[in-house]
């Protein structure tokens, strides 16, 4: 079936089924018809070159010839996401043993994580296929993303999360106004009810249910940000933070296209992936051998990553898998070690799923498992003033003294 | 025999007239799919692989529990039982 001319989604030209390979049109599709596996989308690439993405906007809409979105994505108000730094981190490699090591710094978006990359996205797709309201279930930071990116846009936002989340998160998406609903249930609860709601709903588009195969493309930017930065080349090693699983497979999508279209060298690369043992039902069975995942029922301090039931945990097995990587995971106590360790080595303040990703590092380093003099690059999503709970405990001023000289040199400061 | 509720997802209502809520009969949810087989024709192939199965992108609930924590197709389906069905591929 042709694609309705009036949908402008740039190079996507269909959506075809991960598992069974069945195509159909574009379109608010996201379960295959046949077999209910995930559907991609399939693209016919054009124009894309170093020049042209160097001469971009400074934010993904550089890679809007790589993306599901209209040629005009950046003339219509967004968030304008992406481009965040990549820190050469000295002096966590060196505590750690590494020999060059690099932190994609993802909190310096919008709303101060990755999701604003994915909603940037699934907005510009949502737009083009008539949705009229942006809506989803979170785990906190994509309601902070949707319900800032529905606001600059103009549109109403629906936003579902666990009653549970963190204070500040649910602060942080309540100032955007939009309707905003917290459950009494974990995340797979919420989840559940949005696929639910989104049946019901016609003109909602849940940005990570039924336009999640144009969200998920978002992700994307991650990758080629990263190999940009690095001067148009890939890293030898990616540790990457597993909540869904989508973030890290989509890096390796990014990084196999450029490959592909000649903008990088090819080369090996082995992608890792970061859990926390009380949602870790990935790095389980990564370990055990299986290639399907056996849900679990979350209980960690990385609420942006309790996901006991991920969508993409056979993807991430298989991306780990093919490149040699692995999936391992760390106790809520190395995650808020992981936290001050970035914090005090780098200057750069991570949020919980931050922390997991820094302590897989170093349990990987210390372990063998990641090469010491290969280049690293990890992922920091998001930003530690999101998750102030989890330092609350173990971080405080040094001193608390009178304002004088006297009390100064009798705290023992110089 | 117990008579449940059945949640259809949206990709399924071809299947059911287009209805998003269905009545079945069934002891545990492998009865219920089965009587659902009985009445429309096809649906049962689209929930369970060649083997048999639930689906691996296919979450099964009865009431509030995801059936993969209790006993699979095995699991007990009571008189007034609401059922979903719903795609796995979503969230995060």
């Amino acid at each position: 079936m042709a694609v309705t001319p009036a949908v402008d989604l740039g190079p996507a030209t269909a959506l075809t089924c991960r598992e069974c390979g069945h195509t159909r049109e574009l379109g608010p599709y996201y379960a295959c018809e046949e077999c209910f596996g995930p559907l991609e989308i399939s693209y016919d690439f054009a124009g894309v070159s170093r020049a042209d993405i160097e001469a971009g906007p400074r934010n993904i809409w550089r890679y809007r010839r790589l993306l599901p979105v209209p040629g005009n994505v950046a003339d219509t108000p967004n968030t304008e996401p992406g481009l965040t730094r990549l820190v050469r981190a000295d002096q966590l490699a060196e505590t750690l043993g590494l020999r060059r090591l690099w932190v994609k710094d993802d909190s310096g978006n919008p709303t101060h994580s990755f999701k604003d990359r994915v909603v940037a996205v699934a907005l510009a797709a949502a737009r083009e296929l008539g949705f009229k309201v942006l809506a989803c279930p979170s785990t906190g930071n994509l309601a902070n993303a949707v319900a800032a990116a529905a606001a600059r846009a103009g549109i109403r936002s629906a936003v579902f999360v666990p009653s549970d989340l963190e204070r500040q998160k649910i602060l942080t998406t309540a100032v955007y106004g939009g309707t905003f609903v917290t459950v009494d249930g974990n995340y797979d609860d919420v989840n559940r009810l949005a696929s639910e709601i989104a049946g019901e709903q016609d003109d909602w588009a849940f940005v990570n249910v039924n336009v999640r195969p144009y969200y998920a493309e978002g992700s994307k930017t991650l990758g080629y940000e990263i190999a940009e930065q690095l001067g148009w080349r890939l890293p030898d090693q990616i540790v990457v933070p597993v909540a869904s699983g989508s973030q890290l497979t989509k890096i390796d999508k990014a990084f196999q296209e450029l490959i592909k279209l000649g903008l990088v060298e090819d080369k090996p690369y082995r992608v890792f992936g970061a859990q926390a043992a009380g949602c870790a039902p990935v790095a389980a069975a990564f370990k055990q051998g299986h290639d399907v995942v056996r849900p679990v029922k979350p209980d960690t301090i990385a609420k942006s990553l309790a996901i006991g039931n991920p969508a993409d945990g056979p993807y991430v097995l298989d991306v780990a898998r093919r490149t040699g990587g692995a999936v391992e995971d760390v106790t809520d106590e190395q995650v808020v070690e992981g936290i001050r360790l970035l914090a005090r080595t780098e200057g750069i303040f991570g949020e919980t799923a931050g922390g997991v990703t820094v302590a897989t590092l170093r349990k990987l380093a210390e372990s063998g498992v990641l090469d010491p003099d290969a280049e690293t690059v990890i992922i920091n999503s998001g930003d530690g003033l999101k998750t102030l709970d989890a330092v609350a405990p173990v971080v405080a001023p040094t001193a608390n003294i009178a304002p004088s000289l006297e009390a100064f040199r009798a705290a023992g400061l110089a | 025999m117990s008579t449940v509720s059945v949640r259809i997802p949206t990709i399924l209502r071809s299947y059911t007239g287009g209805e998003a809520e269905v009545k079945a009969e069934g002891a545990t949810l492998r009865a219920v799919v089965a009587d659902l087989e009985a009445n429309y024709s096809g649906i049962s192939a689209r929930i369970l692989d060649d083997n048999g199965k639930i689906r691996r992108f296919v979450n099964v609930y009865v009431g509030d529990e995801d059936v993969r924590f209790a006993e699979g197709l095995d699991t007990p389906t009571p008189e007034g039982a609401q059922i979903s069905i719903i795609p796995a591929v979503a969230g995060g």
